[in-house]
């Protein structure tokens, strides 16, 4: 599925990256913990985490990530979301918690 | 490939914003040197838990790598407070990183077993109150 198509079915309000839409989602990988996505995150997998600062860019960029996706609104500096347009990290960001976000993606990719 | 590529990097402790620097560009350049992609992955992994170690741990560093027809060898060495017991800190889990270092979700204690797993060859030696070296070598054929 592309990303775009997750965009919009979960309404997400994409903060960078508007142009890595067309792009192919392998699934999601939910973690806080960033050597934890850099061991078991995939490929073209969307991350949800409540992470926002600068470490984020690099790891969703050395692991080829789809996008993150930043739960409960939680607010990204400039600096971040700079960092994320100049390295091509789409971040997008939703006011669920990430259970219900990451239920809402699960039914869409395998329902 | 038949001759070596190289590059070096700076690295300073504390500096969380230039994390992945060194990392990136490894991986650029490997990118543009055709090099399989499951390859990639592991070189980008096991290079940015080293450079993150050194960032967290130490008050600077370097790190160095090399790239020749058979493998990507990753040198990092630093000056930071050494490791007394490199055993245990080889154990996933263990982690002696401040609080407001796992805030940022860091200090999984996932770093060293990290790089371990993605490398070929790995070699980690620290005197306490001098630094750490750590060697990588991943094959490439
Ligand atoms: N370069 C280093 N200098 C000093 N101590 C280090 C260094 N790298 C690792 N360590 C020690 O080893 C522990 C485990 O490292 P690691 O597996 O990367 O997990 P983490 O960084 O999440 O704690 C660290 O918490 C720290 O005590
Ligand atoms: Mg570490």
């Amino acid at each position: 599925m592309k990303l775009s198509n997750i965009v919009e079915n979960l309404s997400l309000e994409v903060k960078t990256g508007e142009n890595n839409l067309q792009n192919d989602v392998t699934g999601a990988y939910i973690s806080d913990l960033l050597s934890d996505v850099m061991a078991n995150g995939k490929e073209g997998n969307v991350w949800i985490t409540l992470q926002t600062h600068l470490n984020i860019v690099a790891v969703s960029g050395l692991k080829n990530l789809a996008g993150i996706i930043i739960v409960n609104n939680r607010p990204v500096q400039e600096d971040v979301l700079q960092k994320a347009e100049s390295e091509k990290v789409t971040i997008m960001s939703t006011p669920l918690p990430a259970f219900e976000i990451a239920g809402k993606l699960y039914q869409l990719l395998n329902g | 490939m038949d001759e070596t590529t190289e590059g070096s990097f700076q690295i300073i402790g504390g500096n969380f914003g230039n994390a992945g620097e060194a990392s990136m560009q490894l991986k650029s350049k490997l990118t543009e040197l055709g090099v399989n992609e499951a390859i990639i992955r592991r070189a980008a992994i096991a290079t940015f838990e080293a450079e993150m170690n050194v960032i967290i741990y130490a008050a600077a560093g370097r790190l160095h790598y090399y790239i020749n027809r058979d493998k990507i060898t990753i040198k990092i060495d630093d000056m930071g407070p050494g490791i007394e017991n490199i055993e245990l800190a080889m154990q996933e889990g263990y982690s002696t990183a401040p609080d407001w270092v796992r805030e940022m979700g860091w200090g999984a204690g996932m770093g060293l077993p990290n790089m371990k797993k993605n490398s070929d060859e790995f070699r980690i030696d620290s005197v306490v109150g001098e630094g750490t070296t750590i060697e990588i070598v991943i094959n490439l054929s």
